[in-house]
């Protein structure tokens, strides 16, 4: 603290410091999108594309748990809901193309979502969580009893159509990068919101909600939006994965799912962009490995210890363990 | 580059596969992928004990079939049939896994059943319960092997019902395959003469029984049959113990009932409990030497599902040999024409809509007097012949079926 | 004979018995999960884990020792309690203070190591275990068959929650406990060991599951998933009452025992979703539940 500094001095660094950090960022997304768009000449597609909607379902989850501070345990719904709708319609209309099936199922989860979010959105912390854990509970119910889910047995056989009526997805090439599309486009719609004004708001809430009640936003009704938000990407998520798989079942909708996308989205590192997508590809793949090889058996043992290891030493999860490295070491 | 390689290997393949006729082992290679529960709710009946069944058969047929190696992949399935598509995608396309065995979860060996359709390979199911797998979802890729929801139904219901339980009260678990079999029990206690009275779906898993238990005995019902599985019903069997609905006059039937879950309820909460079972570890000679030899590797006696895995591996092994083959369609073939005769089953016969269907056995739970030991478990009332025990091929749904 | 709805009154009384047994069940559970989070404000999902070890001790003691049940009755909680502070000393200290939810993924992923491990060595099937000679039997009573057993499950159940309840608002030990775990840097000052008192009121907590397992171990199937079934709803059983009130948990888990009890008289499909259903209505009514205190 000896030396004076000239206050203009360190505004300047820091810009040249957001600068370089921008550069950096782009630079590793347009890595990252090189590495998606050849990954399927490497490694099984649709191992890959599962990844990716398992990592849009954790970006939608992180958009309210890393960005407005709201934790749900209630987002299997949403995925279930967008499966099951999308599974539905397809199996049953076969006029119908890929991306109707797909936008249908996700506005059944954009739909239920507010109704989630005007039952939930008055309650804060632990009992938001527990209200959504609840709603999603009775949403399992209602999938377990309808008929057109066929019930543990799952729904099956549903076809993966042609895109806009034209690309056949059967094509598992085609298929991936039209699930990759997908996946961009829903990151890049959480980039954008959480870089927007309206984002700005959402941390705000975040880091301190009656401060923002007192700055006079309507708090309620931004933490509706980015719940509803999250909700309809998440049924994005579930749609696409269904038409992928071609099926889709309970085990969506289950509470472990919600747990799940909790640890993806904690482990890749909350409230960072790329953060879930790391975490999502990690438990995906984790889970995979595990279940092929001798240690088949141990695949819930060895995830819990993940989940304890993270929450004791790396609370700021993959990719913000390696911001904190970036930032001490190269900053 | 990866892709140039693979079409080129694809081409190379696929020119070799018209020149040679069909009888040739692809790779040089037999591999079977084990897909089962590892860790969950499932496990014990399959599980890691059918991985050791399934390589004992291999081990047993000598580790080679025609020269060509057998190999051995297994995966957990999570119970989730996402995880186990992606997994059984892989095999079939990448890793030229030439037959899916175990198969336990019906959500699970459904999804992959339509996977191996796609792929033209074959897969045999050896742990699902539900009949509607060689019925409306039957494909020409697969064979279900032990024992299904109609065997279960049609032995231990019509055996009840004949001996004059007349008026059932059925507890169902509230899911696909409770409702199925509820159906099919209905269906035989009418058809013999009796009525179900009252029906109860409680959830899928419930820990606590007693209130449908009360709700049973004040039903007045002669039977109560237990339509639900693993630990839904062994809770069931100990409440209704604890409760004395059989003391009251009443009979429990459980329709599937595991030899592990007995074991686990032990005689003294499972005595007088009639049951259908695919096959018992005590049946014969052969069955018990088998048993042994299981029991050294594992610790446990068998359940049926584990017979089946060793029997039915030994079946497509002997098929591949025979035929020189590993083609899915040339297997199954034969396999279909070669009568089953080994430890697991007598004259068993696999049907056109992939049924594999040999005799059942009525049993009955030893009271704790006549068990000598902790797997002593069950005495045989009756044997079931097959063409009585499994659904006739004139009421199947099955697209496979020549007369439909 | 009088009917209601259909079911005879008879029936309907059994039912009522019924719930509340299992509601003492559930009280007793939910009592442990109060005590954590009242005092410690941690979220513990190894709780169903806890139930579970409390359970496998009492058979596997039975098995390997020939240890009887009514020795099991307290050495299993002790066992399970001490376990319970070994994880409290070495990982939840470790995170005390931050964000309820850290506790709540910890303790969740203690509780899949848990139940991994078990199942991977006993299997699922479950273990065999006899009732106590001594419960053989039950009460002829107008309206039903009330083995034994049940009936010392409730009386059981009914001293320990009130004890637990009588301890902690009523005792001086209460009033230290309290008054550490809301003040640590004052009660520390007063030469009050606050870090044991925490790690005790953990393992007490603990306790109180193990307790109820070794209680479940003769009617219910023993086995290391049975915990993971029954921890959500007696979550949602400490929610609805009030999170951290003690009162609440034991008045709410006998009521819930009570409608989930009538549930599966007349729409068992829905029994168990039918606390959900509950939750969502009492925490749209009341915030933070029957008998919370915080607005």
């Amino acid at each position: 603290m000896g030396n004076p500094v000239d206050p203009g001095d360190i505004q300047k660094s820091m810009i040249k410091d957001e600068k370089a950090d921008k550069r950096r960022k782009n630079i590793l997304n347009l890595v990252l999108l090189a590495l998606l768009l050849v990954a399927p000449a490497v490694i099984y597609p649709v191992f890959l594309m599962k990844i990716l909607c398992f990592a849009l379902f954790a970006v939608a989850f992180n958009l309210l748990l890393g960005f407005t501070g709201l934790l749900s345990f209630g987002h299997a719904a949403f995925l279930a809901a967008g499966g099951y709708t999308t599974g539905y319609l397809l199996s049953t209309y076969s006029g119908l193309t890929t991306e109707m099936g797909i936008i249908a199922g996700t506005l059944a989860a954009t739909v239920l979502g507010a109704l989630f979010a005007v039952v939930a959105i008055r309650r804060q912390g632990i009992y938001f969580a527990m209200i959504t854990l609840a709603l999603a509970q009775l949403v399992y119910f209602g999938f377990v009893q309808a008929p057109f889910t066929g019930g543990e047995d799952g729904m099956h056989g549903v076809p993966r159509g042609h895109l806009f009526g034209i690309i056949d997805l059967e094509n598992n090439l085609a298929m991936y990068y039209f699930v990759l599309a997908v996946f961009l486009g829903g990151y890049l719609l959480v980039q954008r919101v959480v870089g927007s004004p309206y984002g700005q708001v959402l941390k705000a809430i975040k880091q301190n909600e009656p401060r923002a009640v007192s700055l006079g936003y309507n708090v309620n009704q931004y933490k509706v939006l980015a719940f509803v938000m999250s909700a309809g990407l998440a049924g994005l998520a579930g749609s696409v994965k269904t038409v992928v798989f071609q099926l889709a079942s309970l085990n969506d909708a289950h509470w472990h799912m919600s747990g799940e996308v909790i640890l993806m989205t904690l482990l890749g590192g909350t409230g960072t962009l790329l953060g879930p997508v790391f975490g999502a590809t990690f438990v995906v793949n984790l889970e995979y490995q595990l279940s092929q090889g001798p240690l088949g058996d141990w695949v819930d043992p060895i995830l819990g210890g993940i989940f304890v290891l993270t929450v004791i030493a790396f609370q700021s999860g993959i990719v913000g363990e390696v911001q904190k490295f970036v930032k001490k070491n190269l900053g | 580059m990866t892709i140039m390689k693979k079409l080129l290997t694809t081409a190379v393949a696929s020119a070799m596969m018209v020149g040679s006729a069909q009888a040739e082992i692809s790779n040089d290679t037999v591999k079977i992928g084990y897909l089962a529960d590892m860790s969950g709710t499932y496990r014990d009946l399959a599980g890691p004990n059918g991985l050791k069944a399934l390589e004992m058969a291999i081990a047993d047929f000598g580790g080679t079939v025609n020269g060509a190696k057998i190999e051995v992949v297994s995966a957990d399935d999570r119970n989730n049939p996402d995880s186990s598509s992606s997994t059984v995608r892989r095999w079939l396309e990448n890793e030229d896994v030439d037959m899916v065995a175990g198969l336990v979860a019906s959500s699970v060996t459904i999804a992959v059943t339509k996977l191996l359709q796609e792929n033209d390979s074959l897969g045999i199911v050896s742990g699902s319960a539900a009949s509607s797998i060689t019925n409306e979802h039957c494909t020409p890729n697969h064979i279900h092997y032990v024992y299904d929801t109609y065997p279960l139904a049609n032995g231990t219901a019509k055996a009840v019902v004949q001996e004059g339980g007349k008026e059932w009260f059925i507890l169902t678990a509230d899911y696909a395959f409770g409702h199925a079999l509820e159906g099919d029990v209905t269906k035989v206690v009418e058809e013999n003469g009796g009525k179900v009275i009252k029906t109860a779906r409680h959830p899928f898993p419930t820990s606590d029984f007693s209130s449908y238990i009360l709700q049973a005995q004040s039903s007045g019902a002669d039977v109560v049959a237990l339509a639900n599985a693993g630990s839904d019903t062994t809770n069931a069997i100990t409440t209704a113990g604890e409760f004395g609905l059989t003391q009251s006059g009443q009979t429990l039937a459980a329709l599937l009932l595991f030899l592990t879950d007995v074991h686990a309820l032990g005689v003294n909460s499972a005595q007088g409990i009639q049951l259908t079972t695919g096959w018992y570890w005590d049946l014969n000679e052969e069955t018990r030497a088998w048993s042994d030899r299981f029991m050294e590797a594992t610790g446990v006696r068998p359940t049926m599902v584990h017979a089946g895995i060793y029997s039915s591996t030994m079946q497509y092994l002997n098929a591949v040999k025979a035929t020189g083959s590993d083609d899915a369609q040339t297997v199954r073939k034969q396999m279909m024409d070669t009568p089953i005769n080994d430890m697991f089953a007598t004259n068993g016969k696999i049907r056109e809509d992939g049924r594999m269907v040999h005799d059942m056995y009525l049993a009955e739970v030893k009271t704790p007097e006549e068990s000598e030991n902790e797997w002593d478990l069950y005495k045989i009332v009756r044997t079931i012949p097959a063409d009585e025990a499994y659904r006739p091929l004139s009421e199947s749904k099955c697209s496979l079926v020549s007369s439909n | 004979m009088t009917m209601i709805l259909g079911v005879p009154v008879a029936v309907l009384f059994g039912q009522l018995l019924l719930g509340i047994i299992n509601g003492a069940f559930y009280a007793l559970l939910s009592l442990g999960l109060a005590v954590i989070f009242g005092l410690l404000k941690i979220i513990n999902f190894a709780h169903g884990a806890m139930y579970m070890m409390g359970a496998m001790a009492t058979v596997i003691m039975f098995d390997a020792l020939g240890i009887n049940y009514w020795v099991a009755l307290f050495v299993a909680p002790v066992i399970v309690g001490c376990f319970g502070m070994l994880i409290e000393y070495f990982l939840l200290r470790r995170i005390a203070g931050q964000d309820h939810i850290y506790s709540l993924l910890l303790t969740f992923g203690v509780a899949l190591m848990i139940q991994g491990i078990l199942t991977n060595i006993y299997g699922v099937s479950g273990m065999r275990y006899s009732m106590p000679d001594l419960f053989q039997g039950g009460f002829k009573l107008d309206f039903m068959y009330l083995p034994y057993y049940r009936a010392w499950v409730i009386f059981m159940a009914l001293v320990v929650c009130f004890g637990t309840w009588f301890m902690i608002e009523k005792t001086k030990l209460g009033a230290y406990l309290r008054a550490g775990t809301e003040d640590a840097q004052l009660m520390q000052g007063f030469g009050i060991n606050v870090p044991l008192l925490i790690s005790l009121t953990y393992g007490f907590g603990v306790m109180l599951a193990a307790f109820a397992g070794v209680l479940a171990a003769p009617i219910y199937s023993v086995n290391p998933v049975m915990g993971s079934n029954i921890l959500i709803v007696v979550f949602a059983v400490v929610v609805i009452g009030g999170m951290g009130s003690i009162a609440g948990a034991i008045i709410t888990g006998l009521l819930m025992g009570v409608i989930e009890g009538l549930t599966k008289t007349f729409y068992p499909e829905f029994s168990s979703a039918v606390i959900f259903l509950v939750m969502v209505i009492v925490l749209l009514i009341r915030p933070s539940g029957l008998f919370g205190k915080e607005a």
